[in-house]
């Protein structure tokens, strides 16, 4: 268990990393950095959910986000041979606007978070810490397969669709390989391929 | 000391980064995706602090299906984008306005 004071510290220190790694994704210039400040939010993201003593999505946000997702972006930023210049565009056309519509939903949602004093820390302190032994993936497991089977299983078959929707997108025929097709070869008649001819035989008088 | 007030701030920042990268980067697609990702991530961090602060993994579980949404609309959106990289040689936002024009 953490001493109070240092779960201060911890949680203002990954949240600077978390808005800071935030604020370069949206503004820096190179694609595969703007996806490597991702990996550095999630990462944040996930330390911080460890404060909250959610350890399993920790732990899924970073195989699952950090491990496939943000990779499959790298190798697409990579693969693709972009032209940076024109991209950038506008950017500072857009700079005033956009820090604009930022800065005023960010002042609403502060103002209604801050201002009632309703969730301030004598109204939500944080939690004592669980017991130790608390298994926190055991949990969200029996929770998950008795009140969520069904959505669960749903969730299967989304990534099932999403499997076969980016296969069949990305798939193209190569008009130069060379492969077998084999419903005609198994069409195939004897009557296409054998023909049979009569001739005398050869030398026999 | 900290409070449920002190997520929901840091998941409103990081939502309102999202929003601004939306605004400053109209061009480049793949960026796009990744504010959408962050503001996803912000709605994802209020789902788990309010589960720690009210004790409750209904939170949590719903955090599972959100990520699970969000790996397959990124596959997919990825996916688009290869194909549509392909077809134009760009991913310019500002060249993809043929689907206005009447014709293919």
């Amino acid at each position: 268990m953490l001493a109070m004071g240092v779960i201060e510290i911890l949680f203002f220190l990954f949240s600077a990393v978390m808005v800071a790694a935030a604020t370069m994704v949206i503004t820096v210039r190179n694609p595969v950095y703007a996806a490597l400040f991702l990996v550095l939010t999630f990462f944040s993201a996930a330390a911080l959910w460890m404060l909250l003593e959610a350890e399993f999505l920790a732990i899924i946000l970073v195989l699952v986000y950090v491990g496939a997702v943000m990779v499959l972006f790298l190798f697409v930023v990579m693969m693709l041979d972009i032209n940076l210049t024109p991209l950038k565009e506008g950017f500072t056309r857009y700079l005033p606007v956009g820090l604009l519509v930022a800065l005023a939903m960010l002042a609403e949602l502060v103002l209604v978070l801050w201002s009632r004093g309703k969730l301030g820390p004598e109204d939500y302190p944080l939690p004592t810490p669980r017991e130790q032994g608390y298994s926190n993936t055991q949990a969200v497991g029996e929770w998950l397969y008795t009140n969520y089977l069904w959505p669960f299983e749903i969730a299967g078959i989304v990534l099932l669709v999403a499997i076969v929707v980016a296969i069949m997108l990305t798939l193209r025929k190569r008009p130069e390989s060379k492969h077998q097709n084999p419903a005609q070869q198994v069409k195939v008649r004897r009557s296409e391929r054998v023909r049979l001819v009569k001739m005398p035989a050869e030398g026999g008088e | 000391m900290l409070s449920l007030a002190h997520f929901l701030t840091l998941g409103a920042i990081l939502l309102c980064l999202g929003v601004a990268g939306i605004f400053l980067n109209r061009k480049n697609v793949i960026i796009l995706l990744m504010a959408i990702e962050l503001m996803l991530l912000s709605v994802n961090m209020n789902f788990v602090a309010f589960s720690r602060f009210l004790d409750n993994l209904d939170g949590q579980v719903f955090v599972f299906f959100i990520l699970t949404v969000a790996a397959a609309e990124a596959a997919i959106g990825l996916a688009i984008l290869v194909a549509l990289f392909r077809n134009r040689q760009t991913i310019n936002v500002a060249e993809l306005d043929e689907l206005g024009e009447g014709e293919a």
